[in-house]
């Protein structure tokens, strides 16, 4: 339950649904690379682009408000992103998050000192790296090789920690048919 | 101390005596509502190995969302779910043109106070109009219940609006709600229950409570409710399925926060882009040339809507330039709008009047807007790049009557 990567600052509050994965294709069954090209579309189109494995999002407020569209979430996943960590998600963001095992961490402080680091409003990939342990609840943020902080975050539910573990609704669902 | 509105509801659905705020319980829905996302939901369901759905009267599907399908795609997904539906035998299916999924469901009788609703549809939180908690969940989520029945709910904190005064003549329920949500801003009930009280709640019809639950969801509640009363029980008479038992909050519940608003000076409200809580007065608003004049959807597409804006644009023309659309919510709607005359009037105006569905309200098909256009909506969100286009457009939500009123003019008003 760990996670180490490099670190995109979205510098804004309330990034919604549509930015994230515009409405015209929540009817089309993209395949996951496709759904990965469409992430942040309306918000930073290069995003896409640069994105890898094991990416982390550092954002603003109520991160993912508006539509109950899963794709807002997994378009990230299948894009690389593992873990978002935000000064807070809206609740069925969170809940898609959880159901699809992307790790969502709630760390407003994390979030605060990584904004003081990148002025700039708005996206970019940063020189930041970012640790996560979900299983102690701490976040470490660094500058190339020199840690900068340590942050503790509060566990999650155990409902949601059950279904994050079985990697995701699916799986969970399956083991209870 | 006492128990709040969702706590019973919650209790009753979990089949627990009472809960408390935190608790983690298992329910099962009275009913679970999705549209075209379905098709999606199936493919999950089949990837879960699920075969068999596990109560076919307690799904709920409605065709909405492409309606009609605007390519093969669309049209596929809505052959996939008919045949899932035959197949499933589920009972509560509604095929494109019956209307939109939020406005089916209460007209259908579906809905009953003190329930749980589960949707796969953020705007779920309408069925709160009805006393019943709409909670919005995801299609995996979706596919999940429709498998085992039940998912977890962690029981939520409220918190209580009450509206007092009287809101002067032109002033409507869309203008409250707009306020509020300015005030409360749109993470303000994130994870919370809403449950609106006050004289202006207690006088407003089962349509203009339905317009105040819809958008608590843009304030992220996990449920709007107006408490079981005379307009609820009137409204019931008309079409239900079974007995009902109301529930209440106790008056000596606890609240997170209790926000009490005198709206008697409240003028007309508008949302501007590209946030709900970007709430400003119509008047304090510069003089914004529209292009688009969106009048529909779940928040604001119903027989009292429609009413109102044919009567401000009869006999009179839009401008020129300004397409004004009309998506009335569902078939009854419609059909009563025809026999009423509004309809007619609209389109003498000049108005383009479609089939009951979402149409442009998530800008994929039926009316999307072109780079730099403007749009005054009846609709419930203005994000960037909602309706379709976010090159340089803007979307500015309000009541169906400025909607009307900056369609004649051309430009953004409520002065009629």
């Amino acid at each position: 339950m760990k996670f180490e990567g490099r670190v995109w600052i979205f510098k804004d509050d309330d990034i919604n649904t549509d930015l994230i994965y515009p409405g015209k294709y929540i009817y089309e069954p993209l395949k996951e690379e496709e759904q990965a090209r469409h992430a942040m579309e309306d918000y930073d189109f290069d995003f896409s682009d640069q994105a890898r494995k094991h990416d982390i999002i550092i954002t603003g407020k109520n991160f993912g408000c508006g539509s109950s569209r899963e794709q807002a979430v997994t378009c990230l996943k299948y894009a690389g992103v593992d873990a978002i960590v935000a000064k807070s998600f809206a609740r069925l963001f969170y809940r898609n998050a959880i159901n699809s095992a992307v790790a969502v961490i709630e760390c407003p402080e994390a979030v605060d000192e990584a904004f003081k680091l990148e002025a700039k409003q708005g996206s970019r990939l940063s020189d930041l790296k970012m640790k996560i342990d979900l299983s102690n609840g701490k976040i470490s943020l660094a500058l190339k090789e020199y840690l900068l902080k340590e942050y503790s975050f509060p566990s999650w539910d155990e409902q949601a920690m059950l279904i994050f573990k079985a990697g995701g609704l699916v799986e969970y669902t399956k083991q209870r048919l | 101390m006492g128990q709040t509105l969702i706590e019973k509801i919650i209790a009753r659905a979990s089949g627990k005596k009472a809960v408390s705020k935190g608790e983690i319980v298992f329910v099962s829905p009275h009913r679970i509502l999705s549209h075209d996302n379905s098709a999606a939901i199936i493919e999950i369901f089949k990837k879960i190995g699920a075969k068999k759905v596990w109560d076919p009267e307690r799904i709920f599907i409605a065709l909405d969302h492409a309606v009609p399908p605007p390519d093969e795609r669309k049209a596929l997904n809505h052959k996939i779910i008919r045949n899932f539906v035959k197949e499933q035998g589920i009972k509560h299916f509604y095929d494109c043109g019956v209307g939109i999924c939020h406005q089916v469901l209460p007209e259908y009788g579906h809905v009953v106070p003190g329930v749980v609703i589960l949707g796969s549809d953020s705007h779920t939180t309408t069925h709160g109009a009805l006393g019943a908690a709409g909670i919005p969940i995801g299609r995996t989520e979706t596919a999940s219940v429709w498998a085992i029945g039940k998912t977890w709910l962690k029981v939520p904190e409220t918190i209580k609006i009450v509206l007092q005064g009287t809101l002067k003549e032109g002033v409507y329920a869309k203008d409250a709600i707009l306020y509020v949500i300015g005030q409360v801003g749109a993470d303000g009930a994130n994870y919370k229950a809403m449950e609106f009280y006050g004289n202006i709640v207690e006088k407003m019809s089962i349509s203009e409570r339905m317009t105040i639950c819809n958008l608590s969801a843009e304030m992220g509640a996990k449920a709007g409710m107006v408490p079981f009363d005379e307009v609820t029980k009137e409204r019931l008479k008309r079409r239900v399925e079974g007995p009902y038992e109301s529930l209440y909050a106790d008056s000596d519940a606890a609240y997170e926060k209790v926000l009490e608003y005198d709206l008697s000076d409240l003028e007309p409200q508008v949302a501007c882009p590209h946030k709900v809580d970007n709430v400003h007065r119509v008047k304090d608003l510069k003089k914004i040339k529209i292009d688009v004049a969106f009048l529909g959807t779940c928040t604001n597409g119903r027989l009292d809507d429609l009413k109102i804006a044919s009567e401000i644009v009869e006999g009179k023309k839009i401008a020129p330039g300004v397409r004004l659309l009309v998506y009335p919510a569902s078939r009854m709607v419609l059909i009563a709008a025809l026999k009423m005359g509004y309809i007619e009037k609209l389109v003498e105006a000049g108005a383009e009047v479609a089939v009951p569905s979402c149409g442009p309200c998530l800008g994929a098909y039926g009316g999307i807007l072109a780079p730099g256009e403007k749009c005054i909506s009846s609709a419930n969100r203005n994000f960037k790049g909602r309706m379709g286009c976010k090159e340089e457009t803007g979307i500015f939500l309000a009541s169906p009557v400025t909607v009307a009123a900056s369609a004649i003019a051309g430009y953004i008003t409520a002065e009629v």
